[in-house]
């Protein structure tokens, strides 16, 4: 099968690869590119778990077809932390132990990382709606809505 | 179009363990060479968080900060034998088994520093923070790291040890049917409040209240999210979740994320949780672990508060919308069973 080139910015930095037609971001990001923060849960859109932000939406990457992000910005969870410095809703999410299993959480972490972008003074229901997406079975969604409630709060530089 | 509310209780013992076969859970560990501590477990996290429990349980019974203690429950191949993650069985099972398998690392440690420091191995301890010394006399002491690096490079000594937890096979007596199956129970207590729309079916749970007993809760948050999430997960099973909707008949069965039904984010509820810490005999530090009774209780709770609400006795689960709306056109109408 032939190979397309192509080149996006990832987490900030140019990456260039190889991919075979037809194949999807998921696929490419942790396969070719060896970004394994997304995970692969159904592989047809349902689950959340591969989400990841192009050009600051977020975006399944299992039904991305690789191809489509060429020049474009796409971050993932890896982008997140500040060097050794948690981003604060990776410490948020770690404080109110909002991941048993922990699989649902980059696709979380992507979701509301975009929520926070766009609305940094979110309800409960935009926190709510913005996770609809996403599918958890450990945790019972309270603590992953009180985390990001918490986040957007400390980001907004307010004492919580 | 009515909405009535209705309110169930439940309450369950539940056992520890599955005691046939003996049950048996083994656990290696050993010290690298600059003291830190690596436990080998096959036991599998699955997010129950068998790893924080585990690592502290070594931390305390090898008297070294938790910092300096490793799990890996990665392969199976290569770890020791774990009949595995399920029975509720990981905390107290597994518990059991690094307590043992500690114990004989420690003591190992301590004949080294014993060495080292020429004194009896019977005046040492451990201060918790990284340092063996003498009892009494704290300033004669050696850190974890040196002894670790004298047993290795000096003494030749393995820190290490070896842990199984294993109870007698209890068999079927054929007379009477009676066995032994388990060695502890834990137990709980759910009260749920809910509300159904009598022309629709639907329900909609409001709030929870529970207690559980489960030993000492040996990681507190921890045990208290996963009795949150199970409880939802419960509530799950009781109202949404089937592969068989129409069982024995397997048609409409849903084979994704999409016609599998789960309550989303939009439809947690309330749950205060008590959680009565009663150390039990036998158990790693008193802790038994919630296990698979964070969820089983939720269901007949659910079944009987919707009863409670309209009269209708759902005997199959999940208790669906069109179940409750049969229900209540069997009797005639929706019977609420008392005012709360």
């Amino acid at each position: 099968m032939s190979k397309t080139p192509i080149q996006f910015t990832l987490n900030g930095k140019p990456t260039s690869v190889f991919v075979n037609g037809g194949a999807n971001l998921l696929e490419v990001l942790r396969r070719d590119v060896g970004d394994m923060t997304l995970k692969y849960g159904c592989g047809q859109g349902t689950c959340g778990t591969c989400t990841v932000l192009i050009d600051g939406e977020p975006h399944l990457g299992c039904l991305t077809l690789a191809e489509t992000v060429e020049g474009r910005q796409i971050e993932t969870v890896n982008g997140m932390a500040d060097g050794p410095e948690l981003h604060p809703l990776q410490k948020l999410f770690m404080e109110n132990f909002a991941a048993q299993c922990g699989f649902c959480t980059p696709g979380m972490l992507m979701a509301a990382s975009s929520l926070l972008n766009r609305n940094p003074n979110p309800s409960r229901e935009e926190v709510v709606e913005a996770i609809s997406g996403n599918i958890c079975r450990c945790t019972g969604y309270e603590p992953i809505i009180d985390a990001i409630l918490q986040a957007a709060s400390s980001l907004r530089g307010r004492a919580f | 179009m009515t909405i009535h509310k209705g309110r169930g209780f439940a309450c369950i013992n539940y056992p520890i363990g599955m005691n046939l076969g003996g049950d048996p859970s083994q656990a290696l560990v050993h010290s690298t060479p600059d003291g830190k501590f690596m436990v080998s477990l096959s036991a599998i996290d699955l997010g129950q968080g068998m790893k924080s429990v585990t690592r502290q349980i070594a931390a305390e019974t090898l008297g070294v900060p938790l910092a300096d203690v490793y799990v890996d429950t990665a392969d199976s191949d290569s770890g020791p034998h774990d009949m595995g993650s399920f029975a509720s069985r990981g905390t107290h099972r597994v518990g059991n088994a690094v307590i043992q398998a500690a114990k004989e690392a420690r003591n190992v440690m301590l004949e080294a520093a014993a060495e080292e420091l020429e004194v009896s191995v019977n005046d040492l301890e451990t201060d918790g923070k990284g340092n063996i010394q003498v009892k009494g006399a704290p300033s004669r002491s050696i850190t974890v790291s040196d002894t670790a690096i004298a047993a290795q490079f000096s003494q030749g000594r393995t820190i290490s040890g070896r842990g199984i937890f294993l109870i007698p096979t209890s068999d079927v007596d054929p007379d009477t049917g009676e066995m032994t199956p388990v060695s502890c129970f834990a137990h709980a207590a759910v009260v749920l409040d809910l509300q159904v729309d009598d022309e629709t079916g639907e329900v909609e749970v409001l709030e929870i209240n529970s207690a559980y007993e489960v030993g000492r809760a040996l990681n507190p948050k921890m045990v208290e999210q996963q009795l949150i999430g199970g409880a939802w997960m419960g509530v799950s099973h009781a109202l949404y979740e089937t592969t068989e909707p129409y069982y024995p008949d397997r048609s409409h069965g849903p084979v994704d994320f999409n016609q599998y039904l789960m309550p989303g984010p939009g439809e947690v509820f309330n749950h205060n949780v008590a959680v009565l810490e009663r150390p039990a005999e036998g158990a790693p530090y008193g802790g038994k672990g919630p296990g698979e009774m964070c969820a089983n209780p939720l269901l007949p709770a659910v079944a009987n508060a919707v009863y409670n609400a309209v009269g209708v006795r759902c005997d199959a689960l999940p208790i669906t919308p069109e179940k409750i709306l049969r229900g209540i056109m069997a009797n005639g109408g929706a019977k609420p069973q008392g005012v709360r």
